[in-house]
Parts: structure tokens; sequence; C-alpha cells
């Protein structure tokens, strides 16, 4: 449901403010900053950092701050090239993975907060629990139905580009995050991510639980939740359309009835 | 507070195997009114500012009655329905029945008064 204003105990405040070093090309990063512990509200700390001095990503700005400034700093990272999107955050006001966005493509201050809309566990790490939950919901794996065949199972070149474009997601969740209607009610609606892997297993020609998987699907919330407002498409930082391949599921919806 | 698995959360209770139809309504009937919209404009447009008589004589004519009736009623469906859709997205719970409840009515008050009021014109 839609919330105007954030509870009091969510409020954000201004935080501490680190020392500036000397340099001539300091950076200035606003981070949002929470830990459940101390039972404080969030806070927005303000770091530097001589960018002259560190990779030319957000991600090695953070790692940064993390190893030279403040240790306290939290957020997930692990491949630092845009594979794992265990990285992903609100970065100049944009879902992004921080380990693929360039320190030169945000002009002025930096402004880092965690994906929107999500549980906080502590600083830049969301809670992404029901996420997976719901991307397990749609069964993200092969199924079938006729016997597993001797050797494999087997795919035409053109069949198997249709899937291009699909899995090539990591499950960020920079997408869903950045969906209004998964904002209001992402309790029930699926998000763009997780249609977008179901896209990819309905539309897989190996696959035998096409009738089943639409069955799953066709629900008020789980699916038509999406007004096609197109937030995911420009928010993924893989570049790929979630958009498109959740109206291509509305499509296979209405050609079973029409 | 409930002991529920994330996987039970997430499934809910199931699809309601609904939807579909909403959707195809909402998608045919945009088109209907994407054309439907400028010919009861003109219609109700060249009623405006003429005397009550010829208002009448406007709309017993069967063109514009049935053009008239036609609008109110997909319109109306469609109003329906994308109210109830954005009633959904803004509330919850007692308020989002409520809602609901009011913008049917209000939808099937509208066409029931505009029919019976054509009908009156017209026959």
């Amino acid at each position: 449901m839609v919330q105007l204003t954030l509870p009091k105990n969510s409020k954000i405040r201004t935080g501490k403010t680190w020392p500036r070093p000397e340099g001539k090309n300091v950076r200035k990063f606003l981070i949002y900053r929470w830990d459940p512990d101390t039972g404080e509200n969030p806070r927005v700390d303000t770091y530097f950092v001589d960018v002259d001095k560190c990779g030319p990503m957000i991600l090695d700005a953070l790692i940064k701050i993390k190893n030279e400034i403040d240790p306290t700093l939290t957020f997930r990272r692990s491949c630092r090239e845009g594979i794992c999107g265990s990285c992903a955050m609100n970065i100049d006001g944009t879902n992004t993975l921080a380990c693929i966005k360039g320190l030169d493509e945000v002009k002025g201050d930096v402004k880092i907060y965690p994906l929107p809309h999500m549980p906080v566990v502590k600083d830049l790490i969301p809670d992404l629990t029901h996420f997976y939950a719901q991307h397990a919901s749609i069964m993200p794996w092969l199924e079938t139905k006729t016997n597993r065949p001797a050797k494999e199972w087997r795919q035409s070149i053109e069949d198997r580009k249709k899937l291009d474009g699909l899995y090539e997601c990591v499950m960020c969740a920079s997408c869903s995050t950045s969906c209004p209607s998964y904002w209001w009610n992402g309790d029930r609606y699926l998000g763009p991510a997780s249609l977008l892997h179901a896209y990819r297993w309905i539309i897989d020609s190996r696959d035998e639980a096409t009738a089943e998987r639409l069955d799953a699907l066709e629900d008020p919330f789980k699916l038509y939740r999406c007004h096609t407002i197109m937030n995911c498409a420009k928010t993924c930082p893989k570049g790929l359309n979630p958009a498109k391949a959740i109206a291509e599921i509305k499509k296979m919806m209405v050609s079973r009835r029409v | 507070m409930r002991y529920l698995t994330d996987r039970k959360r997430a499934e809910g209770r199931g699809a309601a195997h609904s939807g579909t139809a909403d959707h195809w309504y909402m998608t045919v009937s945009a088109v209907a009114l994407a054309f439907m919209t400028p010919a009861f404009i003109y219609v109700m447009g060249s009623a405006i500012g003429t005397s009550h008589e010829e208002v009448l004589a406007t709309f017993s004519r069967p063109f514009p009655a049935i053009l008239a009736g036609l609008y109110l009623v997909v319109a109306m469906q469609h109003f329906r329905r994308g109210a109830a859709m954005m009633i959904s997205d803004y509330s919850q719970g007692i308020t989002r029945k409520a809602l609901t409840i009011g913008a049917i009515s209000i939808s099937y008050a509208v066409i029931a008064a505009g029919v019976f009021a054509l009908a009156r014109i017209a026959l």
C-alpha cells in the first residue's frame, strides 16, 4: 500500500562527517547508515575519498571507505564485475550495481542508499528473503514430463536465441525495487525480476510445464499489477527489459482465451 | 507474529485464475473508446449551447442516442475496472473493499441513469 511518510523510527537524520583528506580529486560520499543494534534512527554519514588513489567504480570507493576510513560500513559485494548481483544499491537516485557504476558517471556528491522499499538488515544491505522466495515460487528450473532422453534435452539454435535477454538476469533486485507496483503490493505482486524469470522458463522449448506456469501466474496481483511503468527496464544494470517479458506473458494469457 | 516459511508467505493463497478477462476487456475497451470518444465529443459538443428542444431532437435520433448509450456503458465499465485497479494499488483492507464497492456502484448508477434518460428522450 502507498505510504506517504516514513515511520518515526525510519526518519533519516544527518550523521557523522569524516575528515577530508588532502588531494586534488576528492569526492564527497553521502551514505545511508543504520544499525539495528543501536536502536537509533537511520543517518547519512559523509565520507571523502581521493579518487586518484581509488579504483574507477563506486564499489572501489566503498571498499576503500570500509578498509581505510570506517570498517563498520556494511554492504554486500562479491564478484566486482556485474555477475553476482550482490552489490545492488541505490546510487545517485538509481538502482544499480556498485561494481559496474563508474565514479565518472555520477556528477557532484555521490549519494548511496540501500535498495528502496525493502526492509534494511544493516546499512546498505536490504532483506531480500521475500524476493528470493517469490523467485523460487515460479519454479526456476526445467520441468519435464517426458522420460529423460539418453543424452540431453535438445534445443534448436532458434529456440535457444529466444532466451537471450532473459537468462542474463543476475537477480540483483534493482528492477523489482524500482517498481512502484512492487513497492505498493510487493507481498502479492511477483515483481519484474521473478516475472522475467517466469517468462524465461515459459518460453524454453524444453520445458513441459507451460500450462501450469501460466495457470500459476493468472492472478490480478501476481501478474496484472504490472502497469507498464517501465522503471524496471530503465534501471536494469544488465540492460534487460523485464516489462517486455511481462507483456509477452500477458499476450500468452490472452492467446489462451481469444 | 506468524511462523510462516518464506515460501508459504510468497505463494500466499495461490493464483486466483482471473485477471486475463479484465486485462483483455481493458485493452479492447481502450481501443473502442479511442474511436468513440471523438464521435461522442462531437455529438455532445454540437448539442451544447442549443435550446432544450434541439437537444431532445438530437438525442432522439438513432445515431446520437445509440452512440451516447454505448459510450456510457463502455466508458463506465472501463472506469469500473480501472478504478478497482487503482484502488487496490493505493489502499488495502476494509478501505480497499469499501472503495471498490463505491466505484462499482457509481459506474452502474451512471449507466442506469444515463440509459434511462436516453430511453426517455429517444422513445
